[in-house]
């Protein structure tokens, strides 16, 4: 398995790498409290983002409502934990499941069309704001009031009820975001990955290859989802407050397309790389702004939009192929 | 509940579809000439919505007065966007389109949130009270006003592209790109002209709309999806299918938030889009899919 | 010999047009046979209803004893029916090694396996120097080895070749026509190829179905066909006397 992980990387490349993980590893001791949500952020993004380009990087389907999943497994581990103080990690076992279920029907119902990608993307959308509106009058989760999970000083780190400090959420996002990685490289570089590859290519082409694109992209979509179901699962035990409105929000799913897509989609470390530029710049914006006095909201989202305006008209491939190349990175598979 | 409510309720409500009708009729053009799935369709119906409601605090004009003048405007804005940003991504994966639309939706509806902040906003018209009575039935005047203007509008853009050359050679574009070039056509000329078309269509609907709703930056987001599903419920690619659809969407919205509550309405058309895509994806006026 | 292939009074409409009428032949196993005819004869209809783009209208195509009309194209290539497309498609992105792995991987789980399997056949189609070039940076040529490779990874009985031939000069016309006799003399497998290159039908098929209007209008060996009156009108115009 070691040598799947790491055929065609050059020595270089993994110098690199576990240069910036030993970085990763010690960077609480040196980060500052806000430095070190920042880093969560980030971290966040770049698991969410490593999700969602299975779906898309990978089997080339474009999904713009992923916030779906995440609200699903966040409100899924909350409510169970509020309503009957069920540890995350069990929450997570109903919530990985619903979120595969609400991607496998829309899979349902966009592939067996074999119509464009559009009508796969405006579902997502549909699902997702269904999701909002319904949530929004769902009693049992408080409905649009929010459901709130109660927060007491915690003198240690409870991994189990992921009760604690910042940075054992770090720890966890960066975890999670190492596991993401070395699962995606280990699933490109396998029948599934190959037959994904193929699917994007060109869909029709490989179902004349003897390739089933239905089954396999419906595995993508499924995959995906119940992956991200797990960042919704920390998403609510990290801020202690859900609200349908944000939670499920199409914003939400915008802010988790565009650490991939800034990166390079169809890459491994395209989302990480994205993730830290993206909200790397964002908070320093803010941050900045923040300084000279201006609050204003929106400004934010307009940046991601002209970060977004700007990768797709000049590096449509992300930066990560660019400045991999740069860095003499270049193997098989990254 | 008595009949004459439900009838009051469902004649609102297709008034009001036939409005949705005439801004998914923009979508239904663009996609249906250009190829271009539009996500920025809301976001630019909203954007319009706005300029009506500064003007008419500035001027005191009445929305259906600015129809005209605002249809040119975004009608320019369209060809503008499509020629200066769009075209090149003709040839571009399909996901690239999306994301670039997505991008410029996602400017439009924060600017729009800066510039004018997050509570609803209005037009108070004069006869935002009046209404009409038929009988037991009772037709709000607005409503009225509006749903007789989306129909003028369709009526014009069917026209158009039925009777004049201008028309009949998008028409060619959208069923031969390539044949369209070698007799002649400027095709990016005419995309451009198409979306600038779809985009005057938004900019009439959103105005018309003005009459019977308040608007939001958040909006924006909302019409876009709501012009999808209206589109994909009539058939992509069918221009009545897009009205039929407005107003079935209208119908269905209207009659939920009667029976059910106002704010859940948009679940009902959400469920729609459900239903057709598992019995007639192609739509209700749509051609059969290959 | 057995028929691995039977065409059996097939047809197929588009709204007003008749594409494919009433067309039958048998494919012996180990043969190679080449449907021949004017452009709109109903050729690449035909191999779409073999390769299951589109179902027959009427009558029942058979593989090895079993009716595969109506199943999607990736059944039939499961099945053991690979083909190539008229205009190339290789999957871009990917390099010639990969785009040859994914059929390799059809029937075999093992990447590793498949991609051993891969190299064999990139060496039998002249390709294994280029493995690790990406496919859309190929020339013509090349790229239409590739499809045929890539079909031929996923360890077909029967290959449908669509103008394989087309586009290619002479030399390379040639190349690919050794390289499909080896095949079929090697392993037995099974060709049945469109092709306007008469220079390859009557160098390769050892039988000819003529496609004209969608139905067959002469079938034979290539010396008897192209001799055929109805052949020579169809291609030239009646003569004049």
């Amino acid at each position: 398995m070691i040598a799947r992980l790491t055929e065609g990387l050059t020595a270089r490349a993994l110098v690199l790498m576990g240069a910036l993980l030993v970085l990763a590893l010690a960077a609480p001791m040196f980060a500052g409290d806000y430095l070190l949500t920042v880093l969560i952020l980030i971290f966040y993004f770049a698991y969410t983002g490593q999700a969602w380009n299975i779906m898309m990087g990978f089997a080339g389907q474009l999904s713009l409502g992923h916030a779906l999943y995440v609200g699903i497994g966040a409100y899924a581990a909350a409510s169970l934990f509020v309503h009957f103080g069920v540890a995350p990690w069990l929450g997570l076992l109903v919530g990985a499941p619903l979120a595969a279920l609400a991607g496998a029907f829309i899979g349902y119902l966009a592939f067996r069309f074999r119509v464009g990608g559009v009508y796969f993307a405006i579902l997502t959308i549909a699902v997702a704001e269904f999701a909002r509106v319904g949530f929004d009058h769902f009693t049992w989760v408080n409905a649009s009031s929010g459901l709130f999970l109660p927060v007491k000083q915690y003198s240690g780190n409870d991994l189990w009820h992921l009760r604690g400090q910042p940075v054992m959420f770090y720890y966890l996002l960066l975890a999670a975001t190492v596991a993401a990685l070395i699962g995606c490289r280990l699933l490109l570089t396998s029948r599934i990955g190959y037959f994904w590859l193929a699917i994007r290519e060109d869909e029709e082409a490989a179902r004349a290859a003897g390739i089933d694109t239905f089954h396999y992209k419906m595995l993508a979509v499924v995959i995906s989802a119940a992956m991200t179901s797990f960042a919704g699962v920390i998403y609510a035990f990290y801020y202690n407050n859900l609200f349908p409105e944000q939670v499920f929000h199409i914003s939400r799913s915008i802010e988790i397309i565009l650490a991939p897509i800034v990166g390079g989609i169809g890459t491994l470390f395209g989302p990480i790389l994205g993730a830290f530029i993206l909200t790397g710049l964002a908070e320093t914006l803010t941050g900045a702004l923040n300084a000279v006095g201006v609050d204003i909201p929106g400004v934010k989202q307009i940046f991601y939009g002209i970060c977004l305006l700007a990768v797709i008209l000049a590096l449509p491939d992300g930066v990560w192929p660019w400045l991999s190349q740069r860095l003499g990175l270049k193997g098989r598979g990254s | 509940m008595p009949l004459d409510l439900y009838l009051n309720v469902a004649i609102g409500g297709v008034l009001t579809g036939l409005v949705y009708g005439l801004m998914a009729l923009g979508l239904s053009v663009i996609f249906g000439v250009v190829r271009v799935v539009n996500f920025a369709h809301g976001e630019m119906m909203t954007m319009a919505m706005y300029v009506v409601i500064t003007l008419f605090a500035a001027l005191h004009l009445d929305p259906l007065v600015l129809l005209v003048p605002i249809a040119v405007a975004m009608f320019g804005f369209g060809y503008l966007v499509q020629a200066s940003l769009i075209n090149p991504f003709i040839t571009r994966p399909e996901h690239s389109q999306f994301l670039l639309l997505v991008a410029i939706a996602t400017i439009i509806v924060n600017v729009l949130l800066i510039i004018y902040g997050p509570d609803a906003q209005n037009v108070q018209v004069a006869y935002a009270f009046d209404s009409y009575q038929i009988g037991k039935v009772i037709i709000d005047a607005t409503k009225l006003y509006a749903g007789i203007a989306a129909i003028v509008v369709a009526a014009a853009l069917f026209c158009f592209f039925q009777y004049t050359r201008l028309g009949t050679a998008i028409r060619a574009c959208a069923d031969n790109y390539t044949g369209a070039q070698v007799v002649g056509l400027d095709v990016k000329h005419l995309y451009a002209l198409t979306f600038g078309l779809g985009a005057a269509c938004v900019g009439a609907a959103g105005t018309i709309l003005l009459l019977i709703f308040d608007v939001t930056p958040s909006a924006g987001p909302a019409y876009t999806l709501l012009a999808f599903v209206i589109v994909i419920t009539g058939g992509l690619g069918s221009m009545p299918g897009a009205l039929v659809g407005g107003v079935l969407i209208g119908f269905t919205e209207a009659m939920a938030g009667l029976l059910f509550t106002p704010s859940a309405k948009s679940m009902f058309s959400f469920a729609i889009l459900v239903l057709v895509l598992l019995l007639r994806p192609q739509g209700i006026m749509g051609r059969r899919l290959a | 010999m057995s028929a691995l292939l039977s065409v059996d009074n097939v047809s197929k409409r588009f709204r007003g047009l008749v594409a494919v009428d009433r067309l039958g032949f048998t494919v012996p196993e180990g043969s190679i046979y080449a449907v021949i005819g004017p452009n709109g004869a109903g050729k690449t209809t035909l191999f779409n209803m073999i390769a299951g783009v589109h179902a027959p209208d009427g009558g029942e195509i058979k593989f090895a004893g079993e009716r595969i009309d109506g199943l999607t194209p990736d059944k039939i290539c499961r099945r053991g029916i690979g083909r190539t497309f008229q205009i190339v498609r290789p999957f871009p992105g990917l390099t010639v090694e990969d785009n040859v792995i994914v059929g390799a991987l059809l029937h075999r789980h093992d990447v590793a396996d498949a991609r051993t399997h891969a190299h064999e056949v990139l060496r039998r189609l002249d390709l294994y120097d280029k493995r690790a070039q990406r496919a859309s940076s190929l020339t013509l040529p090349d790229r239409k080895r590739l499809e045929v490779a890539r079909a031929l990874a996923t360890g077909p009985k029967l290959l449908l070749l669509d103008e394989v031939m087309a586009g290619l000069r002479p030399t390379e016309t040639d190349r690919m026509v050794a390289i499909l006799r080896t095949l079929n003399a090697e392993t037995g497998l099974t060709i049945l190829l469109i092709e306007h290159v008469m220079r390859a039908v009557m160098a390769l098929a050892s039988q000819i179905v003529v496609m004209h209007h969608g139905a067959e209008i002469a079938q034979g060996a290539p010396a008897d066909v192209v001799r055929d009156p109805a052949v020579i009108h169809s291609y030239l115009g009646a003569e004049d006397v």
